[in-house]
Order: C-alpha cells, then sequence, then structure tokens
C-alpha cells in the first residue's frame, strides 16, 4: 500500500492538539510536563526556541518529544513514566518551548538523548531531530547516530546544561535554515 | 526505498515555494539517513483511557445550548499499515473549522461566524479492524493571507501515532468534488501520484438515513515491521 502523504499541522492546530497549554475547554492527552513529584531520575527542563531562516523565533511550531526514562526503558511498565511530551510555541512570550522532564539513561548503548519530531504552519512534512546533552561528551563521542552527522554540524543536537535557581537547564534552539541549520534526519 | 523509510515520492517537500511559508522554514540542507534504533521502532501508547465520552462526536462535545449549525456528517475509515494490517486501538486526533469555515483558535481573524455550540476538536481510538468514527458538521472553506483571493479547500486536520514514533502522521482529509483543490498549495504540494489519498470518497454504507452523510478516509501508516537495527 502508498503512505498517506503528510500535509502541514497549519496555524490553528491548538484547541486540537495541545488545548490545555492553550487554555481551552478540553483535555489534553500529552503536556510539556513529563514527570511527576515521583518521578525517578534527575529533573531537568528542556528550553529553546524555534528559529526560522531569517533568524526569528517561529510562534506557531509544536515540538514533541519521545525519550526513555531513567533506566533506558522506552514504555516503562513499572512506572507512570509516559516519555512522551509536546508542546506548542505560542504560549510562552519568547515563543519558546518547555518541557519539564527527567533525564534519560542510555539505550541500546546510544548516548542518552531524545527523539524530537517539529511541526509547523510552512512545514508540509514533519522533521525529525535528536536532543543530545552537552555533560556527555564521552558518551557522544561513540553515539552510532552522532557518528553520522558531519563534525561542524553536531553541535546543533547538543543541548547546553545550565544550573539555574529554578534547576537544571537544557538550552537548545531548533534552527530550520541556514549556516547553523539543526540537523534533521531521514528517519 | 527501505520498506520503513519515508516515502518521498508520495509526502511533499519541505520547500513548496507557492506555500510561502515554505520559504524561511524548510530545512535547507539535505536530511542525514538514520537507521532504526530503539528509539525509532517504540512510540507512545494512548488508548481508550485517553478519549472522554463525546470525543468522537463533535456534534455534541462543544453544545452550550443547542445544536451545531451546518451539515452533519459521519467521517470513518481504518487505519492501515504499509501491509495492509489494520492499527487497532491507536490514537487518532482531529481539528477543523466550523460549518461557516472558522476556528475556534485565538489567532483565527476570519470574519465569519464562531458557533456558540461547536468546539472542532476531536479524538477517538480505533477498533479491532483499525477503524475509527467521528460524527462531525462538514468544515466550510476558508480564506487565507498565502496569495490573492486564496481559500483553503473543506478539510479536516487529522494527527496519527500509529505503531512507533516513525509513523508519526499529521494530514488533511478533503473531500470529494471540491473546486478549490487545484488552487491550494497545501493540497497541490503533495506529488500529484499521491495527491487522491488525500481525498475522502463519499460512503453511502456510512451514511445515517435521516440524519447525517458519510465518508471513508483510510488512512496508511509506515507500520511496525522494523526491528530494532534489521537495516544494518
Ligand atoms: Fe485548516
Amino acid at each position: 500500500m502508498t503512505q498517506t502523504p503528510s500535509q502541514t499541522v497549519g496555524p490553528y492546530f491548538a484547541y486540537g492538539l495541545s488545548p490545555q497549554q492553550y487554555l481551552y475547554n478540553h483535555t489534553s492527552i500529552a503536556s510539556g510536563n513529563l514527570r511527576t513529584s515521583n518521578t525517578q531520575g534527575e529533573p531537568i527542563t528542556i528550553k529553546g526556541r524555534v528559529l526560522d531562516g531569517q533568524g526569528n523565533a517561529i510562534p506557531d511550531a509544536m515540538i514533541e518529544i519521545w525519550q526513555a526514562d531513567a533506566k533506558g526503558q522506552y514504555n516503562p511498565t513499572d512506572s507512570d513514566f509516559k516519555g512522551f511530551g509536546r508542546f506548542g510555541t505560542g504560549t510562552d512570550p519568547e515563543a519558546q518551548f518547555i518541557f519539564q522532564t527527567i533525564k534519560p539513561a542510555s539505550v541500546d548503548g546510544q548516548a542518552p538523548h531524545i527523539t524530537v519530531v517539529v511541526f509547523m504552519r510552512g512545514l508540509l512534512t514533519h522533521a525529525y531531530t535528536r536532543l543530545y546533552f552537552s555533560d556527555e561528551t564521552a558518551e557522544n563521542q561513540k553515539d552510532i547516530v552522532l557518528s553520522t552527522v558531519p563534525e561542524e554540524r553536531k553541535n546543533t543536537l547538543i543541548a547546553q546544561r545550565q544550573e539555574t535557581p529554578e534547576g537544571i537547564v537544557y538550552q537548545w534552539d531548533i534552527v530550520m535554515q541556514g549556516e547553523q541549520e539543526t540537523v534533521f534526519f531521514d528517519v | 526505498m527501505n520498506h520503513n523509510q519515508r516515502d518521498w515520492e508520495v509526502h511533499p517537500p519541505y520547500l513548496y515555494p507557492d506555500y510561502k511559508s515554505t520559504v524561511f522554514r524548510a530545512p535547507s540542507k539535505p536530511l542525514i539517513p538514520m537507521k532504526h534504533t530503539l528509539s525509532e521502532s517504540t512510540g507512545p501508547v494512548y488508548g481508550q483511557e485517553s478519549v472522554g465520552k463525546y470525543d468522537n462526536d463533535l456534534t455534541k462535545n462543544g453544545i452550550r445550548n443547542g445544536e451545531p449549525l451546518g451539515e452533519r456528517i459521519v467521517v470513518s475509515g481504518r487505519i492501515l499499515d504499509i501491509d495492509g494490517r489494520p492499527i487497532k486501538n491507536t490514537l487518532v486526533e482531529i481539528w477543523q473549522a466550523n460549518a461557516a469555515g472558522r476556528y475556534i483558535h485565538k489567532v483565527d481573524q476570519h470574519n465569519a461566524p464562531l458557533d456558540p455550540n461547536f468546539f472542532g476538536g476531536g479524538r477517538c481510538v480505533t477498533d479491532e479492524n483499525g477503524r475509527y468514527t467521528f460524527m462531525t458538521i462538514k468544515p466550510g472553506a476558508y480564506p487565507w493571507g498565502n496569495h490573492p483571493n486564496a481559500w483553503r479547500p473543506n478539510h479536516i486536520h487529522f494527527s496519527l501515532f500509529g505503531s512507533n514514533i516513525t509513523n508519526r502522521l499529521v494530514t488533511q482529509m478533503y473531500f470529494p468534488g471540491d473546486p478549490l483543490l487545484q488552487y491550494d498549495p497545501i493540497y497541490q504540494g503533495v506529488p500529484e501520484k499521491a495527491r487522491h489519498l488525500l481525498v475522502s470518497q463519499f460512503d453511502l454504507s456510512l451514511t445515517q438515513p435521516d440524519f447525517a452523510l458519510g465518508y471513508n478516509f483510510d488512512i496508511v501508516l509506515r507500520g511496525h515491521n522494523a526491528t530494532p537495527f534489521e537495516n544494518q
């Protein structure tokens, strides 16, 4: 059979896909908060903007993340950690995406990472990328996926760890086009 | 093409200049091929517990003081993988404009009336045969700023998970015979041979006599036959 073609998420996804974040009167299946006070692992916040080819922050993108838990398991059966987050860039004044999660452990010998899916008006087909962690230099160096990325572009996949009064923040912008364009994968 | 890769002969390219917003948002460097690992062969699972009582009935889930206006329709179809196998128990999310072509979204400035009894968002989970069914109102066409006198054809937005994160699909369902399709750069961005896959079919068997017309829209996702490292 033939795959059904993709279409853009458009400008009006918020009340359908992320209603609670945007204060519509409907439940959401997922949000920017993946953890509870019971979730094992190091609590972290991931923050960044999505920048277009002119350097402007995009306020109508939707970012989804998919990650393993602190034991390196996807869909763990022994906890309520779902590993999936969804956040639109339309509610933060600086058009940031913000995820409250935990740092994943390594899976299958890969460096700890998060799968990131990017949707927006103007993107007819969603884009896949990965987020890696700046404090995992040794692991990153031997990662089988990072090793396929040209050396000068690897930095676009590495979120920078910052210690802030609110806790550990990883800062990571997604750049759609240009010199510093984020690496997107054909997954 | 590997069985589980995205089929770029059917998906729209990132850059499609007739759709102006693609110009500064399309990735410009080639995608880097990635062999699937456990991270790609897994994905979130949302079942029946994520769906509320009227979530699949958009003629009811926004009611405040009466029935929503417009033409009631049934929209139903099967979610299949590339081998034609049903994808059971997978979440389907939809959103759409009301009968007048107006979204409830706060930034929609189109000068058409909101319907106090229509929300426009819904979700459901596929059954054992991979079938989903929504009751809704036929969405209206609406103007947009892409080019002078630009109108979006009638459409319903769909979001699907399938069996792993590489199955993720966001798309739009159109209606048969819509004269606006030929002018719509979002629809036209799909390679020609695949465009018909986005057009639903009128289906008399889905019609509810004396109540609502029926449209069938099947969706094919990439499926779950990739095992970790099989491509290596
Ligand atoms: Fe739309």
